[in-house]
């Protein structure tokens, strides 16, 4: 009787657990150095961020915001990069085949911190911001290292010309 | 009073329980979608109701002619409703131009050993589709807005429910 009391609790605690995780928020493990310095600083040691869905429920998203999305060019691959431009900004861009872009309506333009380091919108262009999944807020693991992970841009990184609204492409 | 609460504590326990098991039904198993706009037609009309899956879309094989349910690229609170015309590695032929385009271009998908020579055309990259709905003449797709990352797929269209009469696999 125990025992179907267990696995009765098992099989209603699993649906609730899973829509806990994709509706707050879960932690994930980062890997590789294209984040640095903001994430694996040490190559030695891999830090583990809190990845909150409830952040990007409404796609709300900012430009300096660290965000996790679905790669573009492989679907089972999640990334983790910074967003450097909204849409209808104006980026400089650091090796892709128009130097300078006007990202989209819909799409932002995200970059790792670790500048040549990093496969980003560099590479693949504006993404679309249905990729994006959740927005990292906190380092976790390991405890030393435990801190809110701020929305911030470096000076250079910035749109050289920012939308004046968030609906640029609606006027 | 001691009776009211637990009532209410019973309540809140269930209605719990089921949201959360509606929640992941609709996120991993396939949902209803009510379909609206003219891209689709003559297949489907504004208004239907169609049922969705979601499992076979988590393995990331497109097949050509699925009708999927996607994340709109130029709008992340929209859906989009269109058909799969090119999967990776299929060659698009735009007739008389590129995109962003008017209305009036044909697009033909043909194999990659195929060639033609007096087309524009492009290669789906790896991890995009190319889709299109079936109204050519009143569709914003792929002609539009280039091919989309798979990513954005959210499920496939398994069958219309409503009108009845028309209820019928797709």
């Amino acid at each position: 009787m125990a025992f179907r009391k267990f696995i009765k609790s098992v099989l209603l605690g699993i649906p609730i657990g899973v829509t806990f995780l994709d509706c707050v928020g879960y932690v994930a493990r980062v890997d590789g150095i294209s984040m640095q310095p903001a994430l694996n600083p040490d190559a030695s040691q891999t830090d583990y961020v809190f990845l909150s869905r409830w952040a990007v429920r409404t796609c709300n998203v900012d430009r300096g915001d660290i965000v996790s999305l679905i790669s573009p060019k492989d679907p089972t691959q999640k990334i983790i990069k910074r967003i450097v431009g909204l849409q209808g900004d104006v980026v400089s861009t650091l090796g892709y085949k128009h130097e300078i872009v006007r990202i989209p309506e819909g799409h932002c333009w995200v970059e790792g911190d670790h500048t040549g380091h990093s496969l980003d919108s560099n590479t693949f262009g504006p993404v679309a911001q249905g990729l994006l999944t959740a927005r990292a807020t906190f380092i976790v693991w390991p405890p030393e290292r435990w801190r809110r992970l701020q929305t911030e841009l470096p000076r250079r990184r910035r749109p050289i010309q920012i939308a004046k609204s968030a609906s640029y492409y609606s006027q | 009073m001691v009776s009211i609460l637990s009532r209410v504590k019973d309540v809140i326990k269930y209605s719990m329980m089921y949201a959360c098991l509606t929640h992941c039904t609709f996120e991993y198993v396939g949902d209803f979608v009510v379909c609206n706009g003219p891209s689709m037609e003559p297949t489907l009309h504004s208004k239907n109701i169609l049922l969705t899956e979601r499992i076979s879309t988590r393995f990331h094989n497109p097949r050509r002619g699925d009708i999927i349910i996607a994340v709109s690229p130029t709008d992340p609170k929209q859906f989009i409703c269109k058909r799969i015309v090119g999967i990776p590695g299929d060659r698009i032929v735009l007739k008389n131009n590129t995109r962003p385009i008017e209305a009036d271009i044909d697009v033909l998908v043909i194999n990659k050993k195929q060639k033609v020579n007096e087309f524009q055309d492009e290669y789906v990259p790896r991890g995009y589709i190319w889709i299109e709905g079936d109204n050519s003449e009143n569709s914003s797709d792929s002609r539009y807005y280039g091919p989309i990352p798979l990513g954005l797929v959210k499920s496939r269209v398994v069958c219309r429910l409503w009108p009845i009469k028309e209820a019928r696999m797709l």
